[in-house]
């Protein structure tokens, strides 16, 4: 084989996993590689964004969208700090994801070159794995580690960072071996077969079990084993805000969302189970509230793929190691068929409740300014549940994931751990990339929107086929409510004036329109949607609206407020 | 939940990064590390971390579960100081003039069954290995002489229980 640069081997190792896509910005540190992409530009597409933030988030849509590693590149100093954001948003809601940055040489290491910084020591706690490579040498043996450990087990995010010397650097030799394997590492742990039995003789003698599902259904491609699961056993299962979309919103033992501003009976019912299963999940606190009044009546379950969730914040009664994928296969063949019908019907009596105080309030609003449920309600009619959606973080996030209607899984993909505003608009071009077939929505925030407005840039260059729906308040929304309910109504700095929206996005030559009434509403939601392009519709909306149901920080999960 | 010493034992990969990443650890949960070792194991080019903390059972629990996690770590373990033999190394500078004006230090050493390292014109080194009690108790004596440097190593142990280590090289088998 012919001798290659260090920069050829990364592009040569990125074609070697299947990598087709890439989400960056260029810089001095990184040029080599950037100078093989040009060369390499029919194998391997870069998208420019307008910021490395941006490519990180893109990255994220992608890797959501299409179950797929998603690749970002920046260059070192600025370019590298840039991503720290979207690497902690991937670290924290376990996305596959491969970061490269470029680094000065490596005989300057440690002199404050121009565009130094030390983001191996920066990303270390944000990252599952980072390594900085200073030989050409070290390139595939890294790549081949980078994405088996992205990808196996509890994905994460992992940063390689090279030296501008090791760019350069001629190979005399380049082999790809994919990695297996990884000595101190164990991506997914043994399943001890005495927890299925302990688990199956809970399950089969509750009376009132309750399902907590997570993302970990969704990453370990478990879906059917999952509604197999449900199906057989008729125990009701409930939603955290990153397993949404796993189970159709149809499905009859699909009963909503859990945690701070989830559905009234699953938050309250959580309270009165008697077994609880939770399933790739881990316990967050915006799930659990208060800690000290969780569940404390029921055995808790635990299926987990990281041995460090395992009675990290809950304590498990029996705890269910491994991939989903394949617990809840075999715990499949020892549980017996049930049907819990008293006790799903009290959810729906719940439900009934909170449609009731809630729901028809806002989905079926028929006075006032326009609520984000009604456009939620315009999107559902105009896309039957098949959609991807992206939202960003705060009030509208929280109703478009309450109210949109979904059919098939990955279709939601929002910021959830870190709740990192500016997400949504670069993760749902990043989302359409992944999956170019189905139609993809972001639903975004004034304030959100306004974080990383810049990548209108990146969908105008791409033509990314996203559609963006602003729900205008003039407010950061949820501080707002929070300053209502908790701070006698001092709105410390959430009012905001903004720019005209539509004409921002005319500025980047991307269609768009204004919404204010109620009566346009759906027309303009259903031209959004037959639009064959991006397309960014922005709604103005009540001023001074609150999410519930609620539960406030701090409280237990049976005293969610329903207003 | 009460808090005691714990010595954790980390064996790693030998990689550059890996120090800094275990004690990201303990500042995200703001945990103070009282001793911190690193050497190379009884298994070639397999690195030894022991670590002494001040923590209730929950926590060291929970860290051990983070630091095993992490990806070249191939295992973490924890034990009380009835677990384990350990021990610290101290050593003490003295002026010569001391050991020569002060028969006192003489006996002291002899008592302390510490050791003299070097004698130079101007100073003389000790050096005491044992408990914290021993090296504190040698620290506080020759205090009164005058210490011109006085040094403490972090704490080193082994456990008196088996830790298997070669088990898991061999039996991480995944795919």
């Amino acid at each position: 084989m012919k001798k290659i640069s260090g920069a050829e081997a990364v592009i040569r190792c990125l074609i070697e996993e299947k990598v087709d896509v890439l989400f960056g910005y260029p810089g001095g540190a990184i040029m080599p590689v950037y100078d093989e992409l040009y060369k390499f530009q029919d194998k391997v597409h870069h998208i420019l964004t307008r910021h490395e933030q941006g490519a990180t988030h893109a990255a994220q849509g992608y890797a959501r969208s299409s179950g797929k590693v998603g690749v970002a590149i920046a260059t070192s100093g600025p370019g590298a700090t840039n991503l720290v954001t979207g690497i902690a948003d991937a670290q924290i809601d376990s996305t596959p994801m491969v970061c490269i940055t470029g680094q000065v040489a490596s005989n300057l290491l440690g002199s404050d070159a121009f565009q130094e910084t030390d983001i191996i020591g920066i990303s270390t706690p944000v990252t599952k794995w980072n390594y900085q490579i200073t030989k050409a040498s070290e390139i595939s043996e890294i790549f081949a580690k980078a994405f088996y450990i992205a990808k196996s087990g509890r994905p994460g995010p992992v940063l390689i960072d090279i030296t501008k010397d090791a760019q350069f650097e001629i190979l005399e030799n380049f082999e790809y071996k994919k990695c297996k394997n990884i000595r101190s590492y164990f991506s997914v742990p043994e399943t001890d077969p005495e927890s299925l039995k302990k688990a199956s003789e809970l399950i089969n003698n509750a009376k009132k079990p309750l399902i907590v599902w997570g993302q970990g259904v969704i990453l370990g491609n478990a879906e059917n084993e999952f509604l197999n699961f449900i199906e057989k056993t008729g125990i009701p299962a409930a939603w955290t805000i990153l397993g949404l979309s796993a189970v159709p919103t149809d499905h009859p033992l699909n009963v909503g969302m859990v945690g701070m501003h989830g559905n009234y009976g699953p938050n309250v019912l959580t309270n009165e189970c008697d077994v609880l299963l939770a399933i790739g999940m881990r316990f967050d606190d915006r799930v659990t509230g208060n800690l000290e009044s969780y569940a404390k009546q029921a055995k808790i379950i635990h299926f987990e793929i990281d041995p460090a969730e395992v009675n990290k914040n809950v304590i498990a009664d029996v705890a269910i190691l491994g991939n989903v994928k394949e617990t809840l296969k075999d715990l499949l063949t020892l549980v017996e068929e049930n049907k819990h019908e008293k006790w799903v019907n009290k959810f729906t009596e719940f439900y009934n409740i909170e449609f009731k105080k809630v729901i028809d309030k806002e989905y079926n609003k028929k006075v006032g300014g326009l609520s984000m449920a009604e456009v939620i309600k315009s999107v559902n009619d105009n896309t039957n549940g098949e959609s991807i959606l992206v939202t960003d973080v705060g009030q509208h996030q929280m109703v478009a994931c309450r109210y949109t209607k979904f059919n098939s899984s990955k279709s939601n993909i929002t910021s959830g751990g870190l709740g990192t505003m500016g997400f949504a608009l670069p993760a749902a071009f990043g989302a359409k990339i992944g999956d170019p077939k189905r139609e993809v929505i972001a639903v975004i925030g004034d304030g959100g929107f306004q974080m990383t407005i810049q990548e209108l840039g990146t969908i105008y260059q791409t033509n990314a086929a996203v559609k963006i729906i602003i729900l205008n308040n003039n407010f950061l929304g949820m501080v707002r409510q929070w300053q209502q309910l908790f701070f006698d109504k001092r709105y410390a700095s959430t009012e905001m004036i903004n720019p005209d929206f539509v004409a921002i996005a005319k500025g980047y030559f991307i269609e768009s329109k204004k919404v204010e009434k109620r009566e346009e509403l759906d027309k303009e939601i259903k031209k959004m949607i037959e639009f064959n392009g991006p397309y960014l519709l922005e709604v103005i909306i009540e001023k001074e609206d609150n999410v519930f149901p609620m539960i406030p920080s701090g409280s237990s999960v049976s005293d969610v407020r329903l207003e | 939940m009460k808090k005691i010493k714990y010595t954790i034992s980390i064996y790693t990969e030998n990689n550059v990064g890996l120090l800094n990443r275990i004690s990201a650890i303990f500042l995200k949960r703001h945990i103070n590390i009282r001793s911190i070792t690193s050497s190379e194991s009884e298994i070639p080019n397999i690195y030894r971390f022991i670590i002494v903390v001040n923590v209730d059972k929950e926590q060291i629990i929970k860290l051990v579960k983070q630091i095993e996690k992490q990806i070249e770590v191939i295992a973490a373990y924890f034990h009380t100081d009835e677990e384990t033999i350990f021990l610290e190394t101290a050593l003490y500078k003295v002026k010569s003039k001391s050991l020569f004006n002060e028969r006192q230090i003489q006996n002291i050493i002899k008592e302390s069954r510490a050791n003299i390292v070097t004698v130079k014109p101007d100073y003389f080194v000790i050096e005491k290995t044992g408990w914290r009690e021993e090296t504190e108790d040698l620290y506080l004596k020759l205090k009164k002489y005058g210490l011109l440097q006085f040094v403490r190593s972090g704490r080193i142990s082994v456990s008196k229980k088996s830790m298997e280590i070669t088990k898991f090289l061999k039996s991480n088998k995944n795919e």
